[in-house]
């Protein structure tokens, strides 16, 4: 019982890393390119909801009213001050700009907010500590369902964007291939513009997920981001269901790991993450052909 | 027109790079210990910043990765030395075992491309920093020291670390002086610029990025294990940082990616500001960060390609100058 119960742990613990990845997921997916500062702008936006609450007395999700769109602004305003530059000098320079700009961000927060280790569990009311006992020794954690339902919400939705509208249809001709998108009258860095947008803002969303389950500090950033990048890589580039799969096998991997022995818990992760990049020379022919 | 790699000032430079070389080796037996270690400091940025460069400027391979490899030399000094083998000799050792390493580690890094290179490389550094810290016999997490170093007296230690590092950095600087003017050299930028198109000439693309991954392995190695020396002390935490990682991105892109002058030029800067801005703190961190930034987007040769295109200077030739004498046809 107590496997089954890593499991379940595990599939809670992969709809959080689903949610986290998720932004990168979309980026990835339009505009080929990976954001290093990805972790910390989620960490961003949880260090934005503690400040409102410092403020006012909501609970952390009704902040997310305030944060959620300030964070689109700061996807859409990174996009169009840094990313469309860098997508113009080849595949490296993206990369490199926003590892400068992942610093930037880690220290303005330490210099902000100290590097006290912080979290919102406390104003998050009982949801963090309620749980549905299923049988003697299986209960399913509450906050865990709630976060995984959020996850399971976002990328459905995005999905039947995609699929089922036509300015879905416009991100996925901007994401094959821009010019002849141009030609059809789709101003692909008006796309990429948004699709940075919401990336940023859902990132935001896991950041304040990871603050309300667990603690953050100014430099949680860069963990937070190894473990969505893994989630978007095991469940397979480019593809959002994958990224939902992909953070879900994450999730179980360190759960039984950390049953195995609570130090294993992230090495586990990395190693199935390892595997599946090592395994898969598969994905990067599969990267090559989208591109 | 006429096809040059060596001009009156690369000579004089390279010339005067020898003799600074020299100059460099005497520094021990001139200054304080204090100035010696600040210079050792100076030299594991030269390394670390001359193996990134031609990693990510002439292989095109970005690795966020390489605390790896500084951790191992480190880690495998500390181990070596327990084992009785003298210090300086454990350093080299470990230096050429974290080359050694690299060797497996290619075999899977080097199939991976872009982003998935960069986290790959990281979660790799990450994946040996969580076995270091479980071990016990190396400290865990809390770290261990190179006890054996105290043996020496206090300015012989200083002195003989200065040297190796020195020795180092002269051997990573000239290899890759060598390597890049080689045939392979070439291949490595043709495979930067096109890998697909290198690959059709008949270009080696694996073998090629195998050789320049080891041999920045094992320089960050050798670095890792200078530090060590250095600084007497490892702790997993802060040895395979991704910390180095930014340092090394911050001195190449301003120095000059793809340059072979450049990244020297700023591994002196960041030694500069270290220098200066010591108690700066976090400021001076988003300060490294925000330049990194915007070189990369906006000078994205840094400082030493803007020397290079204003002055037409070239003082370490790893290229070809061609040069039309009036009245000469233009080439085809």
């Amino acid at each position: 019982m107590t496997w089954v119960n890593a499991v379940v742990q595990g599939v809670m613990l992969g709809g959080f890393y689903a949610l986290l990845a998720c932004g990168l997921s979309i980026m990835f997916g339009v505009m080929r390119i990976i954001n290093l500062a990805h972790g910390d702008l989620a960490v961003l936006g949880a260090y934005l909801v503690w400040l409102l609450l410092a403020h006012v007395n909501v609970p952390p999700y009704a902040a997310l009213v305030l944060v959620v769109p300030a964070m689109l602004a700061a996807g859409y305003a990174l996009q169009v001050g840094v990313l469309d530059r860098s997508l113009r000098s080849g595949v490296l320079t993206p990369l490199l700009s926003t590892f400068g700009l992942s610093v930037v961000i880690q220290n303005l927060l330490l210099i902000a907010f100290s590097p006290d280790v912080r979290s919102l569990g406390g104003s998050a009311g009982a949801v963090t500590t309620a749980s549905l006992r299923i049988s003697g020794e299986l209960s399913v954690p509450l906050l865990g369902l709630l976060i995984l339902a959020v996850a399971v919400l976002v990328i459905g939705g995005l999905q039947l964007y995609l699929y089922r509208t036509r300015a879905g249809a416009a991100w996925r001709a901007a994401s094959q291939d821009p010019e002849v998108a141009g030609l059809v009258g789709i101003d692909a860095r008006a796309v990429y513009a948004r699709a940075t947008a919401v990336a940023v803002a859902i990132a935001a969303v896991g950041g304040v997920f990871l603050a309300v389950r667990s603690t953050f500090d100014p430099v949680s950033g860069p963990t937070q981001l190894i473990f969505a990048f893994e989630a978007v890589v095991i469940g397979g580039m480019g593809s959002l269901r994958g990224t939902l799969l992909g953070g879900i096998v994450l999730g179980v991997a360190q759960a039984v790991g950390a049953q195995v022995n609570p130090q294993y818990a992230v090495l586990a992760g990395h190693l199935v993450f390892l595997a599946v990049l090592a395994t898969r020379g598969g994905l990067v022919a599969a990267q090559r052909r989208a591109t | 027109m006429i096809v040059r790699r060596w001009t009156a000032s690369s000579r004089v430079f390279t010339g005067g790079a020898c003799a600074l070389a020299v100059g460099l080796a005497l520094v021990p037996l001139l200054f304080d210990p204090d100035v010696t270690q600040k210079l050792t400091t100076l030299l594991v940025l030269v390394i670390l910043a001359a193996t990134w460069n031609a990693l990510a400027g002439y292989g095109g391979l970005v690795s966020v990765g390489q605390q790896a490899f500084i951790g191992i030399g480190a880690y495998t000094t500390v181990f070596l030395a327990g084992l009785g083998i003298p210090p300086y000799l454990a350093m080299a050792l470990a230096a050429a075992g974290a080359g050694l390493l690299a060797v497996p580690i290619s075999l899977f890094a080097l199939r991976l491309r872009a982003a998935q290179f960069a986290i790959g490389m990281w979660v790799t550094a990450e994946v040996l920093r969580i076995l270091v810290t479980l071990d016990s016999g190396l400290g865990g997490g809390t770290g261990t020291s190179l006890i054996q170093l105290n043996r020496y007296a206090p300015a012989y230690q200083q002195a003989f670390t200065y040297w190796s590092a020195l020795g180092f950095a002269l051997l990573v600087v000239v290899a890759l002086f060598l390597l890049l003017r080689s045939r392979m050299g070439l291949s490595l930028q043709a495979i930067r610029d096109d890998e697909e198109a290198a690959a059709s000439l008949g270009v080696r693309v694996v073998t090629s990025k195998r050789v320049l991954f080891v041999l920045a392995a094992a320089g960050c190695g050798a670095a890792g294990a200078v530090i060590i020396a250095n600084t007497h002390f490892v702790e997993p935490g802060s040895i395979f940082s991704v910390q180095w990682t930014a340092y090394m991105i911050f001195m190449v892109l301003v120095g000059g990616l793809g340059t072979f002058e450049g990244p020297l030029l700023g591994a002196i800067l960041l030694f500069a500001i270290q220098t200066v801005f010591r108690a700066g703190g976090a400021w001076y961190l988003v300060g490294l960060g925000a330049a990194a930034t915007a070189f990369a987007l906006l000078l994205p040769a840094g400082l030493w390609g803007v020397v290079e295109r204003r002055l037409g200077l070239r003082l370490l030739p790893v290229g070809y100058r061609v040069t039309v004498p009036a009245g000469d046809p233009p080439a085809p």
